[in-house]
């Protein structure tokens, strides 16, 4: 596959699949990620949304090599034009790489949470994390404590500044912002914004869409397993008209401050999904061709689409 | 018919800070309110102790005037934010729904809970598709006052969307008090009557 000029991350075609056991010795492939692709370039936040368990977490658990040893990866990871191979992996997590978890039981419940922010880093970056504990809001104290002292939103915090801590190039951030009050969520992204633009990159992987139309360049949007839409944050911003895929504007539809109205309907199981188009069953423009095969990506008015019908 | 918090006093051990000093609040029946505040201010404490789950140093937890039963089914049912944690991981679901009384295929219809997903174990659904079960479960049981705790904050907006419209939904035809812990302002204004602001009651923590 060959590189686009300037990208830090390029994924093409990616699949996930696990390998698991359903009656005694019989062996079932199950696929979570298919066809997947996403480019992230230096200077950019990249906002990825959509539907729980349509597999956000597992790409950023992909792309740092951290999936159980069940798992199958097919398909190719570019970082910086070069193939990202598990020992590459390797080499870069924690340095280059740095992962923001999706959830609090990530920190150590045995060690005070100031040394965990600091890491393996020697000598300890102590004030660089006393500096961004105090911007986050959290009481000096607060680095002698353990994780069982701490609110939900504390440790997020302490989580996302372990993160900012490392001088990664790529940051993966899965859900960074929930449990945290609105002023401190906007620090966080104002955060991720301020690093991007000193030439880094994000990847912001979130169920709170509307702070992430304010501050990513690109959105992109997953549903069971893919990307059915990435578009400008603007386009989003704009609302259903500027968007391509009736998935995306279901999304915008289902806001609180947009109408609250949900789609009937469930994601499809991996494992169970449908022939062609995997929304095809919620879709209310669904036709013949939808449910036969699988539509290509599109590129139309700036973003890429999967869908026969979009516009 | 309300429940009431009568001059809370609460803190986590004797050498903590206090989170409620002389804190008092009104949740009445068929009313949805909100509860915000910044993180650490005692929000899932106040849902804990709102349905029993701690016990407050001074003061009254009352349901329509008498205290919570120490006995049987409990008018104020909670909804936490993580279902993953709040199931038995051993139980299939169907077992788990059975706890609030006998499964209905209307009630299954409300909560968008598919037929198949009864014979599951909790770790072969998805963080929503759990949640329903959750909401079902604490609403079926028959409660007065349901605490949701940041019930959808886990979940993408669609199917926060088709939980609150159920919640909202079953709570005005059987007019049940909604006490709902967000930290969403958008959300907040489109579910409840009436927000309140922990900041403005609980004891000032961050001194």
């Amino acid at each position: 596959m060959e590189q686009k000029e300037g990208t830090l991350l390029e994924i093409h075609d990616l699949s996930v699949s696990f390998k698991m056991y359903d009656h005694g010795l019989n062996q079932t492939r199950l696929q979570v990620i298919s066809d997947l692709h996403l480019t992230v370039r230096p200077g950019e936040i990249v906002a990825v949304a959509g539907s729980s368990g349509s597999g956000k977490s597992l790409l950023a658990s992909a792309i740092l090599g951290i999936l159980p040893g069940n798992a199958e990866v097919k398909g190719h990871m570019h970082y910086k034009g070069q193939e990202l191979t598990p020992k590459r992996q390797q080499q870069l997590r924690g340095k280059e790489m740095a992962l923001v978890p999706q959830s609090v039981a990530f920190l150590d419940p045995l060690m005070k949470v100031g040394s965990q922010a600091d890491g393996h880093k020697r000598p300890r970056p102590k004030d660089r994390r006393k500096q961004l504990f105090r911007r986050f809001g959290l009481p000096d104290n607060t680095e002698r404590l353990y994780p069982f002292q701490l609110s939900g939103g504390m440790a997020r915090r302490v989580l996302v500044s372990a993160a900012l801590i490392t001088d990664a190039q790529l940051i993966i951030a899965d859900e960074p912002t929930p449990g945290m009050s609105l002023d401190q969520a906007l620090e966080a992204l104002k955060m991720f914004r301020q690093l991007a633009d000193e030439g880094k990159a994000v990847i912001l992987i979130t169920h709170d869409i509307d702070l992430a139309f304010e501050f990513a360049d690109r959105v992109a949007v997953f549903y069971a397993g893919t990307t059915v839409e990435t578009a400008p944050a603007s386009d989003f911003r704009d609302g259903p008209q500027a968007l391509r895929h009736p998935y995306s504007k279901a999304l915008w539809k289902a806001l609180p401050q947009n109408g609250f109205q949900p789609i009937p309907g469930f994601q499809p199981y991996a494992g169970s999904l449908p022939k062609g188009c995997l929304f095809a069953p919620r879709c209310p423009y669904r036709t013949e061709e939808c449910i036969e095969k699988t539509p290509p990506v599109r590129e139309i008015r700036g973003g890429e689409v999967r869908c026969c019908h979009g516009s | 018919m309300a429940l009431e918090a009568r001059n809370l006093y609460f803190r986590y051990g004797r050498k903590q800070p206090w989170i409620f000093r002389d804190c008092s609040l009104t949740l009445e029946k068929g009313e949805c309110v909100a509860v915000s505040a910044p993180s650490g201010y005692g929000k899932t404490t106040l849902a804990l102790l709102l349905a029993g789950y701690l016990k407050p140093d001074k003061g009254k937890i009352l349901a329509d005037g008498r205290p919570l039963p120490m006995k049987g089914v409990c008018p104020v049912q909670l909804i936490c934010q993580h279902p993953e944690k709040a199931i038995n991981p051993r139980w299939k679901l169907k077992h788990v729904l059975e706890e609030s009384g006998n499964i209905t295929q209307e009630a299954l219809g409300i909560f968008g809970i598919e037929q198949a997903w009864l014979d599951r174990f909790p770790r072969e659904l998805s963080g929503g598709e759990l949640q329903r079960f959750c909401v079902a479960r604490a609403l079926l049981s028959g409660a007065d006052y349901v605490i949701c705790d940041e019930i959808s904050t886990m979940l993408d907006v669609i199917t926060q969307a088709q939980i609150w419209q159920a919640v909202l939904e079953e709570a005005r035809k059987r007019s049940m008090g909604i006490l709902a812990v967000t930290h969403n302002q958008h959300l907040a204004r489109r579910i409840a009557a009436r927000i309140i602001d922990l900041t403005d009651i609980s004891a000032d923590v961050s001194t």
